[in-house]
């Protein structure tokens, strides 16, 4: 019954994987969602090490880099008739490279968790993306390298030119990877990994070397994250230094950890919420980086296990049956919560626009007019009072909705 | 041969002080909290921008005296009603905190101050040369800036060591609970030193801004290598960081100062490569080249056979 239940779940993952694009086929979009595709499998690579493993990096788009790198050199030797193999293996080779470091860092990073960890990370981090400015024959320097992904044998007739091409190419990746990365959690080196994460030394006294089970973690992650640079080779036929420095390294834990980390889920969520905010934020606002930041910060305070954990926080709700009795209360909250949301994010607009009027919700607003800035000033306050008002209705239906009629007196 | 040792000297001490300034506060907001504070770095930038602000009305002392006092105030508040509020789910929730935090100062700077370089100057009294060495000068705000963090080290090392309310933090570090118990306020205790950490960042902002320029990705520059030396030094260590900043200090400025490469060691040893060897790059590289990269393999290397750090006691 629950692998029935488990099975219509990835055949579902798979089936939305696929049909996408018949919804959805504009250019932008495609791109969008290939843009997901390398993210997921990348975050979810990085999720073995923090949220399953317990090892907070701060250098894991070394792996992503070089991986990505190696495919990039793949293909120019496709290219020139050095190596012959179809493309469609080139995230393998990405994959095995990200695994070679991994197997090289980790043999003396994975000692310890914590902060000696995450500070030989950062430090591996930096080594290699300075290294990579000084080593211009296989780094390519600052523009980085590139190659062509249409030669090669055809694959089934297929050369790949096309965007949407890839898409499908990278949508069967990304199952893979997923599928077993979860599989990864399932066996005894990934329950093992959760163990040593809550408590090293008792799985220490258990017998399991704790180093050993980090290690295995480490290499697994450092192989997916591989693939998803080869993913990106694939993608976009280049590579720059850029792939594997810190700011990449950044992006993959602000995913993991706004998607949520103690679920398998959560980096797939927050891998979509990130490359939907990069993609399509990016094109209304130059600020999206600031709210980027914001929401990240409000995440890692007030949602501490993240979007998924925001979700499977219902779970008791939605099996008693009492989901429904919560409907009402979030819309009173969530209507001005809104508002604000909209009216400060006017504001801040508004004082950093290049010209006097700023277009807005089908609304003109002057950045002269002292009138404008008190009126959507007055909405934001209004709308946050009244935000922090409902929030008492809200608990109490939240109290009400998690307790059944028998739990009070006892 | 000589004047280039001496002035790569001068200025690697130069460079080592200023450093010293951001990590004193950093591995004293460690060892109190267990926190690596990631936006340390950013507190600096901070001091920097603000000190730039006043500076343009109200000139460069008062901005000196002002601007790390704001930043220690945004010190404090974060930690007041951010950091606290995430202590309670972990020591990971901690440093992803700071991290985020680190990210939204640079948006923030970003939005209110623009991406461009600022003008940010040196005070006109400080703008000669405080000695003439082979020809060359040695500015006297560098001079100024050898004093300033000469006596922060002296200043804060005196309090910490021999006044009572540095005998409290002492305490309040390894004893949290006895502290609490005798009736010391513990909370307050890690939002001040917090606020004097940054604060001491932000001065280090305030007199590094007209040398090393006053930019939006000013943090990024220092940020690591500063976790690089409180991580060498030994976490938690005031005299670790101290000579671990000198240390780099003088590393980088050796390195650069240097001519030396790859070519002369192969030289050397008889050996030659083709121009055309893969490796190339690596034949050909020189001391200076890999400047920005020796902290980092330094800290490799320390973490790898002394996790400790240098002077550092407890490994986690």
């Amino acid at each position: 019954m629950a692998s029935i239940r488990k099975l219509s779940l990835w055949g579902g993952y798979l089936l939305v994987l696929l049909v996408l694009p018949q919804f959805f086929d504009s250019i932008l979009s495609i791109s969008i969602f290939n843009q997901m595709a390398i993210a997921i499998v990348f975050a979810l690579s990085y999720n073995m090490l923090l949220g399953q493993g317990g090892m907070l990096s701060f250098g894991h788009a070394v792996y992503f880099g070089l991986g990505g790198f190696l495919a990039v050199h793949t293909l120019i030797l496709i290219e020139f008739e050095t190596l012959y193999f179809s493309i469609v293996f080139i995230p393998l080779v990405g994959g095995i490279f990200g695994l070679l470091a991994a197997i090289f860092i980790g043999s003396f990073s994975t000692r310890k968790a914590g902060t000696v960890f995450a500070m030989i990370s950062l430090g591996i981090g930096e080594l290699i993306a300075a290294s990579s400015l000084i080593f211009v024959s296989f780094f390519g320097g600052e523009a980085g390298v590139s190659g062509d992904r249409t030669f090669g044998p055809l694959f089934f007739g297929v050369d790949f030119a096309q965007d949407l091409q890839i898409y499908y190419l990278a949508a069967i990746w990304v199952f893979i990877a997923t599928v077993f990365m979860y599989l990864f959690t399932q066996t005894p080196a990934g329950r093992m990994a959760n163990a040593v994460r809550d408590n090293p030394e008792r799985a220490e006294f258990i017998g399991y070397s704790a180093r050993r089970v980090r290690f295995i973690s480490f290499c697994a992650s450092g192989l997916f994250a591989g693939i998803a640079g080869g993913l990106f080779a694939l993608n976009y036929e280049f590579i720059t230094e850029e792939n594997l420095n810190a700011a990449t390294s950044g992006r993959v834990l602000l995913m993991a950890y706004i998607g949520g980390l103690g679920y398998f889920i959560g980096p797939i969520i927050g891998a979509v919420l990130l490359t939907l905010m990069n993609s399509l934020l990016s094109n209304y606002s130059d600020l999206w980086l600031l709210y980027l930041g914001v929401l990240f910060l409000l995440t890692v305070m007030f949602l501490p296990k993240g979007f998924a954990g925001l979700i499977m926080m219902h779970q008791v709700a939605w099996l008693r049956g009492t989901l429904r009795r919560l409907a009402l209360p979030y819309l009173i909250t969530g209507i001005p919560a809104f508002i604000f949301i909209l009216a400060s994010v006017a504001m801040i607009e508004l004082s950093h626009t290049d010209g006097e009027v700023f277009h807005y919700l089908g609304v003109s607003l002057e950045r002269g007019s002292s009138m404008d800035w008190i009126l959507v000033g007055g909405i934001a306050i209004a709308a946050f009072l009244a935000t922090r008002k409902s929030l008492q209705q809200l608990k109490d239906a939240w109290e009400d909705a998690n307790t059944l009629p028998g739990d009070e007196e006892s | 041969m000589l004047e280039v040792f001496i002035f790569a000297t001068l200025n690697g001490v130069v460079t080592g002080l200023l450093l010293f300034m951001l990590a004193s506060g950093l591995t004293l907001i460690f060892s109190m909290m267990g926190v690596l504070n990631f936006a340390h770095a950013s507190f600096y930038m901070l001091g920097a921008y603000f000190a730039y602000s006043i500076s343009l009305t109200m000139g460069f002392w008062l901005g000196l005296i002002f601007a790390p006092l704001i930043v220690g105030v945004i010190g404090a508040m974060v930690e007041r009603y951010g950091l606290r509020r995430v202590h309670k789910s972990g020591h990971v929730a901690e440093l992803v905190f700071t991290f985020g935090a680190a990210f939204l100062i640079e948006e923030s700077i970003q939005f209110f101050w623009g991406p461009d370089t600022k003008n940010y100057q040196s005070p006109d009294i400080l703008d000669f040369p405080l000695f003439i060495l082979f020809g060359q000068e040695f500015s006297a705000y560098r001079g100024f800036m050898i004093l300033i963090s000469m006596s922060i080290f002296i200043v804060l090392f005196r309090v910490l060591t021999r006044s009572r309310i540095g005998i409290i933090i002492q305490a309040a570090i390894t004893h949290p609970h006895t502290v609490s118990n005798l009736g010391h306020n513990v909370p307050l205790i890690f939002m001040g030193v917090f606020g004097v950490g940054t604060a001491l960042a932000g001065l280090a902002g305030v007199i590094a801004g007209p040398v090393l320029t006053t930019f939006p990705g000013m943090a990024v520059v220092l940020g690591s290598i500063v976790f690089v030396i409180v991580v060498i030094g030994g976490l938690g260590s005031l005299a670790g960081a101290f000579i671990a900043s000198l240390l780099i200090g003088l590393l980088q400025s050796y390195a650069i100062a240097s001519n030396v490469g790859m070519p002369d060691l192969l030289n050397l040893l008889g050996v030659s490569f083709a121009r055309d060897h893969p490796l190339n790059d690596l034949w050909t590289v020189t001391l200076p080249q890999i400047a920005p990269i020796l902290p980092f393999l330094l800290l490799v290397l320390v973490l790898i056979f002394r996790p400790t750090g240098l002077l550092g006691k407890r490994e986690e």
